[in-house]
């Protein structure tokens, strides 16, 4: 009995077959936040707004097309401080995704690929995309008091 | 009798045949967006707060129409691509994942064409 009794006690023992919870791969939550890699989610992010972002300028185009009444209903929607929120959103997501864009340009020539620089350019795009959408709001609400059509 | 792998036939295009073209054109549109954005971003701030003849008769100039339209279809097809990239990173479902690929296509041709032919409306029938 041993030889054969103790061989499957030692097959049941042996845990095959059982699934065992293997350690998984590190995801997001393991990360501390790197410059590259927020900047790496937020141009999806930005990329994933902007997609249906382009509602809006579709409505505008539509708006001015359908007349003054509708365009002038469209207008008062836009002039709403939800609605200025959500252009100065969009204002930011376009300029971001586009300052985004290029540092993705500069590395598609592989330059800038060394960590110091990948940092510089990371930090540069916040900064860049932050100054564009104050300059191009603070320039709107100087002259117009608004960016709403 | 040919001598020659399947590998010949995918080389360089991939199992979708059609290789780096999504690569591309995403770059090639991507250009065309960052000069087309800063045109967009100039008429916005010239026609915030409006009125409605005047944005009309403004996009009714075929140099601020030009831009705009060229805008919408380069956008139109680099949002296509990068929505898609989106869907097959995270849909893990095979029918869901071809009906939001469906779907993404659907968007963006809808969206390009209604805001195109608004223009073109205002451009020629007023």
């Amino acid at each position: 009995m041993p030889g054969l009794l103790g061989s499957i006690m030692a097959e049941a023992k042996s845990g095959r077959g059982v699934r065992v919870e293997r350690p998984l791969s590190p995801h997001l939550t393991i990360y501390a936040p790197l410059i590259n890699m927020v900047m790496s989610i937020l141009h999806r992010l930005t990329g994933a707004a902007l997609y249906f972002g382009s509602l809006l300028l579709a409505w505008w185009l539509i708006a001015a097309a359908a007349g003054p009444d509708y365009f002038a209903y469209v207008s008062s929607q836009f002039a709403t401080w939800p609605g200025q929120l959500v252009l100065f959103g969009y204002t930011w997501a376009l300029l971001h995704h586009m300052v985004g864009g290029v540092r993705h340009f500069i590395w598609d020539t592989g330059r800038g690929l060394d960590p110091a620089t990948i940092d510089v350019l990371s930090w540069g795009t916040i900064v860049v995309s932050a100054v564009l959408t104050l300059a191009v709001w603070a320039f709107a609400l100087g002259a117009h008091g608004g960016l709403s059509p | 009798m040919t001598m020659r792998t399947p590998l010949k036939t995918v080389r360089w295009l991939g199992s979708a045949r059609d290789g780096t073209d999504h690569f591309w054109t995403q770059r090639l549109t991507g250009v065309a967006n960052l000069l087309l954005v800063g045109v967009m971003v100039l008429i916005g701030v010239k026609l915030a707060g409006a009125d409605h003849a005047t944005v009309a008769a403004t996009l009714a100039r075929p140099m601020i129409a030009l831009p705009v339209v060229l805008f919408v279809l380069s956008a139109a097809v680099h949002m296509r691509i990068g929505m898609q990239v989106i869907i097959e990173d995270y849909v893990r479902g095979e029918g869901a994942k071809i009906a939001l690929l469906m779907l993404n296509t659907f968007f963006a041709v809808l969206v390009g064409a209604a805001s195109i032919l608004a223009v073109l409306k205002l451009s020629f029938g007023g």
